[in-house]
C-alpha cells in the first residue's frame, strides 16, 4: 500500500536490489571495507597488546577504523555508474531521487553488515567490556547510518571530479566531523559505563544529524545528478 | 496530432565553441528524422538535449505526447534512448538488466516479455548470459531492448547500426520501420542508409539557423 502510493520506495528497493546483486557478484565494496576494517584493527591489537586502553581511546580507535573503512568502500557507488557509462541508461529511466535513496539503502546495508563483523572482533581483540550495551548498539546503529548517508551524497560528488579517491576522504571529513565527535563522544560514556550516565543528547544529535543529511541529500541530489 | 517534437531557437555552446544557434523545427508524429553533421559538429549533443541528459544554453525542446506537452520529468517516460555512450550493467544478465529498467520505470516485467524482446533483438537463447562476456553487436542489440523496453512514442538513436552485422543493420531497419507507425524517430547518422530513411534531414554542419533540407 506505502510502496504504491509512494513509487520512490519501490523504485528505491528495486535500485537497491540491483546494487546487491552486483556487489554479491563482485564483491568489490564490501571486500574493500572488510579488508580496511580488519587490517586495520589487527594492527591496532597488536601495537596494545595486552594493554586495555582507557573508553576515550577505544571510542575514539573504533570510530576512525570505521570512518576510513567508508571512505575506502562506499565511494565506488557513484564512480562505477560514471566509469561504466551506466548512468545515461538510469538517467534515462529513473529521476534522480530514487537512485540517492537506492544507493543510500546499499551503503547502510554495507556498512551495518561491516560493524556487525567488526565491533565484537574489535571489543574481544581491545579486551573491552561493553556496560553500556543498549546505548551503545544504538550509537553504532546511527553513526553508521550517518556514515552511509554523507558518504552517499559525497560519493556522488566525487564521481564527477578527476581526483575521485583522494576528494572523498577530503570532501566527507568536514561533513562528518559533527557525526564522528558525538559518536566518539556516545561510545565513550557507553564504554566507561558510569552509574546514572547515558548518552541521551549524543544519540539525539545523531538522530537530527541523519533527518538533516538525508533530507538535505534529496534536495541537492537532482542538481548533482544533473551536472 | 499524437506525437510531435517542436525544437524553438535551441542554442548550444561550450564556453566559447558555438555548436549549433536558433535552431528551430518540428519533428511531426509517425516519421523519421536525421540529423547529419561531421565529427564534433553536435549532433549527439542535440540528442542529449533532446531527452533532457544535457541543458541547452539557449532555445527549447517542446515535446507534445497525446496532445498533453511533457514535462522535464515525464519525458523519460517517452523517450527510448540508443547511444554508444550509454551502456547497460555487465555484471548482469540481459534479463536481469530488463527486469531492473522494468522495476524502476514501474513497468509489469514477465521472463515472457523479456524473451520476446530478446528474440526480437537477435539474442534468443543468451538472456541469462553476463552482458560482460556479450560482443559488441550483442550488446548494440541489448541497447535496442533496453530502449524498446517500455515502448517509448519517441526513439533517439545515435549512431543506430554501430558494431552490428548485417542481420543487425536488418534488425535496425525493421525497428525504425515500425517505430514510425507508432510515433517517431529521431536519429543522428551519417550511414547514406540510414539517412535514407528520414523524412526530414537537418545538417548541423549548415545550419547555422537550422534549415530543413
Amino acid at each position: 500500500m506505502v510502496i504504491r502510493r509512494f513509487p520512490w520506495i519501490r523504485q528505491s528497493l528495486v535500485i537497491w536490489h540491483k546494487e546487491l546483486r552486483i556487489e554479491f557478484r563482485t564483491r568489490f565494496a564490501y571486500s574493500t571495507l572488510l579488508m580496511f576494517a580488519v587490517t586495520t584493527l589487527i594492527t591496532i591489537s597488536f601495537s596494545v597488546g595486552g594493554f586495555v586502553p582507557d573508553s576515550d581511546i577505544t571510542a575514539a580507535l573504533l570510530w576512525i577504523i570505521l570512518f576510513f573503512s567508508a571512505m575506502a568502500g562506499l565511494g565506488r557507488t557513484f564512480v562505477q555508474e560514471e566509469e561504466k557509462k551506466t548512468i545515461t541508461a538510469l538517467k534515462m529511466a529513473v529521476a534522480p531521487e530514487p537512485v540517492f535513496l537506492g544507493k543510500y539503502f546499499f551503503n547502510v546495508t554495507l556498512l551495518c553488515s561491516l560493524t556487525v563483523l567488526v565491533v565484537p572482533l574489535f571489543l574481544v581483540l581491545l579486551n573491552q567490556s561493553v556496560p553500556l550495551w543498549a546505548p551503545f548498539l544504538t550509537t553504532v546503529f546511527l553513526g553508521a547510518l550517518g556514515l552511509a548517508g554523507a558518504s552517499t551524497i559525497i560519493a556522488a560528488i566525487v564521481a564527477k571530479t578527476e581526483a575521485k579517491s583522494a576528494m572523498m576522504t577530503i570532501l566527507a571529513f568536514p561533513v562528518l566531523v559533527p557525526l564522528l565527535l558525538a559518536t566518539i563522544n556516545a561510545t565513550r560514556i557507553c564504554l566507561a559505563g558510569a552509574p546514572g550516565t547515558a548518552p541521551t543528547t549524543e544519540l539525539l544529535l545523531l538522530l537530527f544529524y541523519n533527518g538533516a543529511v538525508v533530507t538535505a541529500s534529496l534536495l541537492l541530489f537532482e542538481y548533482i545528478w544533473n551536472e | 496530432m499524437l506525437t510531435q517534437v517542436k525544437v524553438h531557437n535551441l542554442t548550444k555552446a561550450y564556453r566559447h565553441r558555438l555548436l549549433f544557434r536558433n535552431l528551430s523545427f518540428i519533428i511531426p508524429d509517425q516519421s523519421v528524422f536525421v540529423l547529419l553533421g561531421r565529427n564534433g559538429a553536435g549532433k549527439t549533443t542535440f540528442l542529449r538535449i533532446l531527452c533532457g541528459l544535457v541543458p541547452a544554453s539557449a532555445g527549447q525542446v517542446e515535446i507534445t505526447v497525446d496532445g498533453k506537452i511533457l514535462m522535464p520529468q515525464e519525458k523519460r517516460t517517452h523517450l527510448g534512448l540508443v547511444a554508444p555512450d550509454l551502456e547497460l550493467y555487465g555484471e548482469l544478465s540481459a534479463v536481469e538488466n530488463l527486469e531492473f529498467f522494468a522495476g524502476v520505470r514501474g513497468i509489469p516485467f514477465s521472463l515472457t516479455k523479456a524473451r520476446d524482446l530478446l528474440d526480437f533483438v537477435g539474442l534468443r537463447g543468451r538472456g541469462h548470459d553476463l552482458v560482460h562476456t556479450y560482443s559488441s553487436g550483442m550488446k548494440q542489440r541489448l541497447k535496442y531492448a533496453y530502449a524498446l523496453l517500455h515502448e517509448p512514442k519517441i526513439l533517439v538513436l545515435d549512431e543506430p547500426t554501430t558494431n552490428l552485422d548485417e542481420d543487425g543493420v536488418q534488425l535496425v531497419d525493421s525497428i525504425i520501420e515500425r517505430q514510425r507507425r507508432r510515433g517517431i524517430v529521431i536519429m543522428a547518422t551519417n550511414e547514406p542508409r540510414e539517412v535514407s530513411y528520414g523524412d526530414q534531414t537537418l545538417s548541423l554542419d549548415t545550419a547555422e539557423s537550422g534549415n530543413l533540407a
